[in-house]
This record gives structure tokens, C-alpha cells and sequence, in this order.
């Protein structure tokens, strides 16, 4: 068991120090700097002084391989250096819009898991009926829809209808409060997107859930019981569900780290100042440690999902843990 | 077709319950005007090395500057006033010199008194900056030779030679006025901090979020600013500040936005909503790579310009662009500009489109690029970038020319201009107040003017610029425009201009006290804005 | 050869050649529609997006690229059933064409996605060690790896363009692929029949096809379909963001950026028909994919 998870571990290393050359280099592969993006963007000129002043000013006029090492030393000090855009610490960057990326990750898991759970065994037990079909309609639908699709409708039939109702468009306040400021106003900010992430994920997890207690109503050991004569209330809730629940909390976990997607185009489309759209910025700006840093993060978070599920499994897979 | 006239009759309706009204009041103190910057966040608050409006709507506030347009009429390109000095002064000294003297009692926002000293030392940082300091308009400032402070009341500009375009460059809003003893310590140290002598002070900025200012009792214009504070947004995403307009989270912004926004809130605003317009100094062209055949032929080049129905296409193009008038290469209200009789004579400008057509397909054949298909390279931006393309790609297909677009992010974008990686470009030449003289600069060949792209070289245009830029009588100077014009964009066709946009500003009716210009970097200090509720 | 295998009814004979799929595919198709009425929904609905985007040149009223400035915004009439958009281009047009793009993206990119992380999965299950462990953690990297920043950094680096996009959202599918047909190679790999195979003098690429493979299917497929659905929502959300397919190439998710927000309240056809379009089609495929997977899954497969 110990071997077992010692080499896991390990083998966490070779992935992080692969996506940081992989970022690495992808970044710098693109044509142009975050010097054109910044001295041309406004549609105004520039002389080749002031390139090469801001080059040197950056760093990035020395060699890749220093700036590699810089890069990877710095990750082993845990010194992710400064926005290149900005000036300011990465760390400060991505601390400042983390909360609310964080907030609508969290609340959108909420919504899916009270959705997805009673859901998904509603249709499992009740398979092939019309409930059954109406629920299985509903997560496809879910998984069908593209989720800034849905988020523009939603903005736009929430805008429509207060008008219509109200004679005044109502849509979220655009400067950020944090929860604990003004929960009414937080809230108003993160509902939508939410909402809008949480069906999808919802659909996600309703599928696995109803699977996962599909399979496990098959087993023998519920037919035993149901012969033994067990209510169905307890058959489901002390063993059914328990057994189920197992992959179904993979699916969340894993499908936690892969948020990340649904995030970016959400908080484009609420134009929320969270880690989504830092991450489209950073890459537009061609800003590079600010960008490798992101990459380092989300890469970390996934891989040690992984890891934590490898290692669940492994404890409840009996060849590995009695070896 | 209906639905449009509605929509420009709604809209004039508005101009004209607007216009008397914002002239007529008396204004009222008090309130926090929350306005949105369309940006995720400005790179540096240091307005002499940056030429993004993310920075300077953040931070003109809370600074001064030496002269500049008039905020009572901000749409002259002429009417330049005092911030700091006293009085506009009269060159001396065969036009060289300019002596200006500073108003009395004007404070920085820490209490200490603000000399010449500060304003010689901000504008040696911008026009001499030191060793390893950017700074981005130095070129602009090319005529000027020294800069000096003889007292605490006086600074004077020394040129190299006398020259119309000097006071209009002089005024420019991005020439903020900074502390000399800070300057002395830390040249970069206005980065990332602020601190000004504007009318408004204490500035508290929330990272990608928000920038807010207080009012600045002791500000040297009396009775400004009249507002208690401000409240700026940083809101990067058209439908988010429409929205936010719409729903009066924010007033305004101070871009610009495009028909279809102005049509969405004036139906759901009505008369909450008032629409002030501008010709904007910012412009469309095209600019073939001369390195790359056959675009190292004239006669492609003009074949190019004459293909294309400016008269016709932008005005249909300008209900869903930020586009208006059709114009030569000078700000259309500036004296300098030409004629509608004059642009006429010019290739691509004719008023008979079949007959600029049918010249065109001859010029083609008779460089045998018939047929030609070739690749225009673009921004990855939809106003108006995106638009005028599609736009273009349509005209050029009806001469027989088949074109498709690539389309690329900023970086990419001026990465591949400045490498010559490309055909033919589509971009953008953006200046703030109009100063026609250098603004034209993006005309001469690369060796020249670094944000040329076209690699080519031409002596005589040169030649040209340096008589126009030297000329101090006006009807001399205009025929030389003239000649300069017809070289550019017709016999050489060394680059293409389309159409200049257009800056509409819809902003809740209860602001006011705000005036349009040609420029969204103009008139942003806010002193003068109040709510009117 | 044969073996004794569990099932969850008992333990059954099996020999090698139960592992190979059965014959008949038009046989196999009309028994599917009739077992899963569902996937005979879905199949519909693919076939009339598909059949729209084969024949558009045929079935579409006008020019799918055609500006027409005096026809903009229109709302659905019976000259626009729905529709123009900001440049007076006809919406029905654009979508039938669209629904080319959309599946020459899609079934592109899942063929190509599925087939490398077939041959990676399998490869990497068969030859086991240290090229399992390599291939495995190059794997990890790219699933881990934000699809966001891999598809900005190929349009940035590659231009925009179909093909580019096709690779962009490939890219992702490969590793989730290759974990899936791994594990199911792997089921294969730790029965001892292989070994005796390998003793018997049968060579790798025999005992890959013949037996490895036919046992991956089922999944392989499953994900097929799934991965087209995926890509064709991948392309609406790379181009939202504005890094897909360019103008003035008609593409669903192209005809959702840009226009299609700013004309939102005025002229909301511009963006419900595209999504609809969208949604229609991915729920179709996704029916189908179902009714496939309630099909081949051997667990149900005994019922």
C-alpha cells in the first residue's frame, strides 16, 4: 500500500514540470509580445527605442533557457514573480478574482448535487417510465446546450421580463461585492452564472447518479435484501445509494477541475473579474507569467484530483491495500 | 428600411430635447457620477508611457496639464485654453520660443505647492526621458529643444524651428502633470501610484475592478469640479456596459458604442437617454505590402482604392459600424481638410462607381494581376475592424479580386505588420486631438515614421511633409496638403484610406455638464460633469 | 480455446472468437431502431442537419456570405423565413451551411481525436512498462492542461482557420480517449489467455486486432459519438471567444459572437436560431449515443 502510494506521489512531479515546459514554450511560440500588444494596441505608434526598452524592462530579451530556469526555480520557491501587464505579483493578481470564480464554482456544485442526486435515483428507480424519460430529456438537454448560450438568453429574458413586469430592466450590479459586504447584492451578482454553470454540471452528475444506482440496484446483495423483505426506504438510502454515490463523487471531483472551461465563457458573458477571463486576458496580452502561472495552478489542482482519486480507489480496492 | 428611419428619428428627437438643454442650466453640486471604462485594466497608470484609454479615463481626474482644448467646446480643433498657465502666449523670438506663466496657489494633493519646476521636470520626462524610461509621444515632440523653468512662475519651450503643429501637440491630453521631487526619486514611480493636482483626489483602485475618486476641495478652476465623486468601472464587454446603462448601474462611458446600441436604449429609454455624436479622430485604411508582388506596382495598389464605393457603402455600413464620413487623409473639420469637390478628384472617391470600377479591372489587366486573390490580414476586433473587412472583401470581389480574411489577436496582429508577414492589412491610424500635421505622420515611409508598415521609400513625399510641416503661411501650407494627399492615397497609392469613424455617446440623460469631441481621450478630467437629479 | 468467465448470472463459455464483433451492419441498424425508438429520434435529428448541411447548395435560399445592406436585421418573413442578421445575410442560409462547418469539425475532429487515442491507448495497455508509464504521463499533461489556453495559444500561433480549429479541439479528446480504450485494453491484457497467445507464437499485431480491439470497441464508439457533440460545442465556444472559424465563413457558434449579443434585444432571431441549431443537434447525437451505449454495453447486453 505504502509502495503504492509513494509511487503515485512521485509520478505527480514529471506531469507539473511537463505542463510548466509545455506552457512555456506554447507562449512563446505565439508571434509577437506584450510589449506590441501594449505600445500598439491603442492604434497609435511606437519607435523600436521604446520596444527595446520595454523588452529589457520585462525580461524578455534574454535567452529562453534563462528564462526557463527563472521560471522553474521561481516555482520551486513558490515565487510566481510579477504580472508582466501590470507589474503587480502574480499572486496578488490571481488572489483578487479568485473569491468570486471560487463562489460560483461552489454554488454551482450546490445547485447540481441538489438537483442532480434525488434526480438521478428518482429515474433510476423509477426506469423506463415517464419519469424516467422526462429527467433523461432534461440532463441531455443539458449537456446539448452550449452554456454562453445560455447565459445570453438568461441575461436577455430576465432583462425583458423586469421590464415587462417591473417597467424598469433590472440585471446584476457590475461591481463586485464580496459576500460577506453585501449578501444580497453577492448574490444577485453570482446567481445567474451559477445557474447557468450548474445545469450543465447538474446533467452531468444526473446521468452518473442515475448509472451509478442503476448498477448498483442490479446487485445481488439488493435482491437478496429485497427478498429478505427490507422496505425500499432502506434499501435505497443505507445501501443503495452509499454504493452508488462512490462514482458518483468521482464524477463531481473530477468535473470540478474541469469547471475551469464552463468558467472562462461564463464570466465572459457576465463579465465577472474572475479567473476565467484573467486567464483569457493573460493569454491575449501575451502576458507570460501571469499565463504560466494560471497554467501551473490549474494543472496542480487537477493533477492532485487525480491523485485523490487514485489513492480513494486504491484504499478501497482490496489487491492494493492488503499487498 | 422603416425601422431605421424610425430609429434616426428617435434619435434626433433626442438630439434636439439635448442640445438647448445643455447649455441652459444651472448646475447642481453634489452626487457620484459612475461612469465604465471599456477595458479589463489599464497596464500602468503612467499616462506618458502608455497610449491606452484604459489608462487615461482612469486617471485624468485626478491630474493637470499644461494647456488644452477648451472643455466648453471640445469639439474645435482650435479653441486650446489654459490648465495650469495663466494665458495662451504669443510665440516669441521668429516663432521659437513660447513663454508661459504659471497660475498662483494650485496644490498637489499632498499639500505642497505645485512650481514650474514640476512642469518643466513632466516634460522632460515625456519629451527627454532618461535612460531605460518610456516614453511613447516622445517623437511627436521631435521640434522641441529645450525645456527650462527660469522661476517658479515661468516655463519655456525652446523649438528648432517655428512650426504650426507645436501648440496643438502641446495640449495633448496624455501630458499629465507629475511632481518633480518624485520624478527625481523614482522616475517610475507614477506606474502604479497616483497623485495628481486634478479635481479629484484620494484614488482607490481595485485591481481589474474599479477606480474611485473624491472631490478635491482645493482644486485651482473655483467652484469645480462639481461633483462629490466618481466612481469608474472597468467593463470590457459591449453588451455588459449596454446592459449596465440600460439598467442604470452606470451613466455612461466615454468611448463609444456602436447603431445597434443606440437603437437598444434609445427603445428602451426613450427620453432617459441622451446621444451626443462626433467625427472621431480615428480611421480606417488599408495598406498594401510594397515587398510583396504585385503589390510593389502602383497600379495594383490604385486598382485597389478605386474598387472600392465609399460613397454608397458607408453610409450603409455606418448603421451597424462605428463608421461615418467619407474624408482624405486630414480630420474632416479641420480648415486643412479637403473639399467634397477636391476629395472627388481623388482615385477611390470618384462619384461614378461604375466608372472607378471599370478602371479598376483595367489596371489589372494591364498589370496582369486580373483576377488576383490574395489574403487581407485583420484585428481580431469587431468594431469596426471585423465589419469593414467583411465589407471589403464584398467590394473586392465585385473588380474580380478574390480575398479571404486572417484574422488575428493584438499581438499577432502588429507582430506580423512589423515583420512584413502579410499582403495586405487593414488597420487603424488613432490620434487624440486633431493636429493634422502630425497626424499624417502614419504616411511616410517606415524609415521615417515607425508605425508605418507599407516598406516602401519615397524621397519626394518626404520631401513634401518637411515643406508642409515648415510652412507658416495657411493657404500655402493647404496646397502643399493637397499635393501630399493626391501622392499618398492616389498616384502612388502608397496606402489606402477608407472612412473615418464615428464616436456615439449615449449616456443617461440626468449627466450633464459633459461635451463630445473628436477624441476619446479628450475632455476626461470630469470637472465639469453634474447630475442633474 | 475456450475459458470460463463470470457473469453476473453465473459463469458462461467463452472463446476468443465471442470477442469479435458480429456481422451485418445494415442488420444490426434496423435491430438497434427498433429496440431503441430514442435513438431513432436522435438519428433523425442528426440526419436532418446532416442531409441540410450536404444539400445546402441546393436547399439554401441565398448566398450564405452575400452582404445585403438594405435587407439588415430583418426579422423571420416570408422572404427571410429566419430571418438576416446585422449584414442582411439570410439566417436559414447561414445555418444550413453552418451545419456543413459543424460537422466537418465535429466528425474531424472526433475521428481524428479517437483514432489517436485508440492507437495510444491500445499501444500503451499492450506494451505495458515503461512505455505505458511515458505515454500515460504525456497523457496527464494535456488532459490537465486548461483547453482554453491550448486553443488561444494554437489560433495564436497556427492563425484561425478550420483545420486549426479542428486541431485545437482535438487535442483534449486524444488523452480522454486513450484513458478509456486503456482501461479496457487493460481488462483484456491481465487475462492470461494473452500470454498464452504470446506463447503460442501469435504475433503483436494479431493479437491487437483480433482480440484487443474488438473488445475496445464498444466504448471507442460510444465515445465517438460523444466526442462529436463535444467538438461541435467546442467550435461554438472557441468561437464565441473569438478564436474559431473567422468570417465570413458561416459556422454556428461564429454566428453567436459578436452580432448576435449586441443585436440581442433588437433582433433576437440573430442568436436563438443558431443556438437552437446548436442544442438540436448535439441533443440528437447525444439520444443516439445513448441508445448506442444501452446497446453494446455487454452488462446490459445479458439482460
Amino acid at each position: 500500500m505504502y509502495r503504492y502510494i509513494i509511487n503515485r506521489v512521485l509520478l505527480v512531479f514529471p506531469t507539473l514540470i511537463g505542463a510548466a515546459f509545455l506552457v512555456f514554450a506554447l507562449m512563446r511560440l505565439i508571434p509577437g509580445d506584450i510589449c506590441l500588444v501594449r505600445l500598439g494596441g491603442g492604434g497609435t505608434s511606437f519607435t523600436a527605442q521604446s520596444l527595446a526598452n520595454c523588452h529589457a524592462e520585462i525580461g524578455i530579451d534574454r535567452s529562453w533557457i534563462v528564462q526557463f530556469i527563472d521560471f522553474v526555480w521561481g516555482l520551486a520557491r513558490f515565487d510566481f514573480g510579477v504580472s508582466m501587464w501590470s507589474g503587480k505579483p502574480v499572486v496578488v493578481e490571481i488572489l483578487s478574482r479568485f473569491p468570486i470564480s471560487l463562489e460560483v464554482a461552489l454554488i454551482a456544485t450546490l445547485i447540481s448535487i441538489t438537483i442532480a442526486i434525488p434526480l438521478g435515483t428518482i429515474s433510476a428507480l423509477k426506469q423506463n417510465t415517464w419519469i424516467d424519460l422526462l429527467v433523461r430529456t432534461f440532463s441531455i438537454a443539458g449537456l446539448a446546450t452550449p452554456s454562453f448560450w445560455l447565459g445570453i438568453m438568461s441575461i436577455l429574458i430576465v432583462l425583458d421580463l423586469t421590464q415587462a413586469i417591473f417597467g424598469q430592466p433590472w440585471m446584476p450590479p457590475i461591481d463586485y461585492v464580496s459576500l460577506w459586504q453585501d449578501p444580497i447584492r453577492n448574490l444577485s451578482i453570482v446567481m445567474l452564472p451559477a445557474l447557468t454553470i450548474g445545469y450543465r454540471y447538474a446533467a452531468v452528475s444526473m446521468r452518473m447518479t442515475r448509472s451509478a444506482m442503476l448498477e448498483v440496484l442490479r446487485e445481488d446483495y439488493i435482491r437478496t435484501a429485497r427478498a429478505k423483505g427490507l422496505l425500499e426506504k432502506i434499501i435505497i438510502n443505507r445501501h443503495a445509494l452509499k454504493n452508488a454515490l462512490l462514482p458518483v463523487v468521482t464524477v463531481i471531483g473530477i468535473e470540478f477541475a474541469f469547471l475551469l472551461g464552463g468558467l472562462v465563457v461564463t464570466e465572459q458573458v457576465f463579465n465577472l473579474n474572475g479567473i476565467g477571463r484573467l486567464m483569457v486576458l493573460s493569454v491575449q496580452n501575451q502576458d507570460y507569467t501571469l499565463t504560466q502561472a494560471l497554467v501551473m495552478v490549474v494543472v496542480t489542482i487537477a493533477v492532485l484530483t487525480n491523485l485523490f482519486v487514485d489513492l480513494m480507489y486504491a484504499w478501497f480496492d482490496p489487491r492494493i491495500r492488503l499487498n | 428600411m422603416a425601422s431605421a428611419i424610425r430609429v434616426w428619428g428617435i434619435v434626433a428627437g433626442m438630439l434636439l430635447i439635448a442640445s438647448p438643454g445643455l447649455t441652459a442650466e444651472t448646475p447642481k453640486p453634489g452626487g457620484t457620477f459612475t461612469f465604465m471604462i471599456p477595458a479589463d485594466a489599464p497596464p500602468s497608470f503612467d499616462a506618458h508611457r502608455e497610449g491606452t484609454f484604459a489608462t487615461l479615463h482612469a486617471v485624468a481626474p485626478f491630474y493637470s496639464v499644461l494647456i488644452r482644448i477648451n472643455p466648453d467646446n471640445p469639439s474645435s480643433t482650435t479653441d486650446i485654453v489654459c490648465d495650469l498657465c495663466t494665458e495662451m502666449p504669443k510665440p516669441t523670438d521668429g516663432g521659437k520660443t513660447y513663454t508661459f506663466k504659471i497660475r498662483e496657489g494650485v496644490k498637489w494633493h499632498d499639500g505642497t505647492p505645485l512650481t514650474a519646476d514640476d512642469i518643466a521636470a513632466s516634460w522632460e520626462h515625456i519629451v527627454h526621458p532618461p535612460a531605460g524610461v518610456l516614453s511613447v509621444r516622445q517623437s511627436w515632440y521631435m521640434m522641441v529643444d529645450t525645456i527650462t523653468a527660469p522661476d517658479p512662475k515661468t516655463v519655456v519651450f525652446r523649438l528648432k524651428f517655428p512650426t504650426t503643429a507645436f501648440l496643438p501637440a502641446l495640449a495633448d491630453p496624455f501630458t499629465l502633470v507629475y511632481k518633480k521631487e518624485i520624478l527625481a526619486k523614482d522616475p517610475r514611480w507614477y506606474e502604479k501610484n497616483i497623485l495628481g493636482s486634478g479635481p479629484f483626489k484620494s484614488p482607490e483602485y481595485e485591481t481589474g475592478q474599479s477606480i474611485k475618486g473624491v472631490r478635491n476641495p482645493d482644486y485651482h478652476h473655483e467652484g469645480l469640479p462639481l461633483l462629490d465623486g466618481f466612481i469608474g468601472i472597468f467593463a470590457a464587454k459591449q453588451a455588459t456596459r449596454i446592459d449596465a446603462i440600460r439598467g442604470d448601474r452606470a451613466a455612461m462611458e466615454f468611448r463609444g458604442l456602436p447603431p445597434s446600441a443606440i437603437e437598444e436604449l434609445g427603445k428602451a429609454l426613450g427620453d432617459k437617454i441622451t446621444v451626443q455624436t462626433s467625427d472621431w479622430n480615428c480611421g480606417s485604411m488599408v495598406t498594401a505590402n510594397h515587398k510583396k508582388k504585385p503589390f510593389d506596382d502602383a497600379r495594383v495598389r490604385r486598382a485597389l482604392t478605386l474598387g472600392i464605393d465609399r460613397w454608397r457603402g458607408v453610409p450603409a455600413l455606418s448603421k451597424i459600424a462605428d463608421v461615418h464620413t467619407v474624408g482624405g487623409i486630414v480630420f474632416p473639420a479641420s480648415p486643412l481638410a479637403a473639399t467634397k469637390e477636391e476629395l472627388q478628384q481623388i482615385a477611390g472617391f470618384w462619384p461614378d462607381i461604375e466608372k472607378s470600377r471599370t478602371e479598376a479591372r483595367r489596371l489589372l489587366k494591364e498589370a496582369g494581376a486580373e483576377g488576383l486573390s490574395f489574403e487581407l490580414l485583420n484585428r481580431n476586433i469587431d468594431q469596426p475592424y471585423k465589419y469593414v473587412g467583411a465589407w471589403l472583401v464584398d467590394e473586392w470581389s465585385k473588380i474580380g479580386l478574390k480575398v479571404n480574411q486572417r484574422v488575428a489577436p493584438t499581438g499577432p496582429w502588429i507582430d506580423a505588420m512589423r515583420r512584413g508577414d502579410f499582403q495586405v492589412t487593414l488597420q487603424a491610424n488613432c490620434r487624440s486631438l486633431p493636429n493634422p500635421l502630425l497626424d499624417i505622420q502614419v504616411y511616410l515611409p517606415g524609415s521615417i515614421f515607425a508605425g508605418n508598415y507599407g516598406f516602401y521609400e519615397d524621397a519626394h513625399e518626404v520631401e513634401l511633409y518637411e515643406r508642409m510641416l515648415h510652412e507658416t503661411d495657411f493657404a500655402k501650407q493647404r496646397a502643399l496638403m493637397r499635393e501630399f494627399e493626391k501622392l499618398v492615397i492616389d498616384t502612388e497609392a502608397h496606402e489606402n484610406w477608407l472612412v473615418w469613424w464615428y464616436r456615439t455617446v449615449p449616456h443617461r440623460s440626468y449627466v450633464k455638464g459633459w461635451k463630445i469631441s473628436p477624441s476619446h481621450f479628450l475632455n476626461q478630467d470630469l470637472a465639469t460633469v453634474w447630475l442633474d437629479r | 480455446m475456450t475459458f470460463a468467465t463470470p457473469t453476473p448470472t453465473g459463469t458462461a463459455a467463452v472463446t476468443l472468437d465471442d470477442f469479435v464483433p458480429p456481422r451485418g451492419v445494415i442488420a444490426l441498424s434496423i435491430r438497434f431502431f427498433r429496440r431503441q425508438p430514442v435513438g431513432a429520434i436522435g438519428m433523425v435529428l442528426v440526419m436532418f442537419f446532416g442531409l441540410g448541411g450536404i444539400f445546402a447548395d441546393w436547399i439554401a435560399p441565398y448566398n450564405p456570405t452575400a452582404n445585403d445592406f438594405a435587407a439588415m436585421t430583418e426579422a423571420p418573413s416570408w422572404a427571410h423565413w429566419l430571418g438576416t442578421d446585422q449584414l442582411g445575410r439570410d439566417l436559414l442560409s447561414r445555418i444550413l451551411y453552418g451545419a456543413r462547418t459543424a460537422f466537418i469539425v465535429g466528425l474531424s475532429a472526433a475521428m481524428v481525436g479517437g483514432f489517436s487515442g485508440l492507437v495510444l491507448g491500445v499501444g500503451s495497455a499492450y506494451f505495458g512498462g515503461r512505455i505505458d508509464l511515458f505515454l500515460q504521463r504525456i497523457l496527464d499533461i494535456f488532459m490537465a492542461f486548461p483547453l482554453i489556453i491550448m486553443a488561444l495559444a494554437v489560433v495564436s500561433i497556427f492563425g484561425t482557420g478550420v483545420q486549426n480549429v479542428i486541431l485545437a479541439i482535438t487535442i483534449p479528446l486524444i488523452p480522454r480517449c486513450a484513458r478509456v480504450v486503456r482501461s479496457s485494453a487493460l481488462a483484456i491484457r491481465e487475462i492470461p489467455y494473452v500470454d498464452a497467445a504470446r506463447a503460442l507464437g501469435y504475433g503483436h499485431k494479431r493479437i491487437i486486432l483480433r482480440h484487443m480491439v474488438p473488445n475496445v470497441v464498444a466504448p471507442f464508439l460510444i465515445m465517438l459519438t460523444a466526442f462529436v457533440g463535444q467538438a461541435i460545442l467546442a467550435e461554438a465556444a472557441l468561437s464565441y471567444l473569438g478564436l474559431g472559424v473567422q468570417e465570413p465563413v458561416p459556422a454556428w457558434g461564429l454566428m453567436l459572437q459578436g452580432g448576435a449579443e449586441e443585436y440581442a434585444t433588437t433582433a433576437p432571431w440573430i442568436a436563438v436560431f443558431p443556438g437552437l441549431a446548436i442544442m438540436l443537434t448535439v441533443f440528437g447525437i447525444n439520444l443516439f449515443g445513448d441508445s448506442l451505449r444501452d446497446v453494446l454495453d455487454p452488462k446490459m447486453r445479458d439482460r
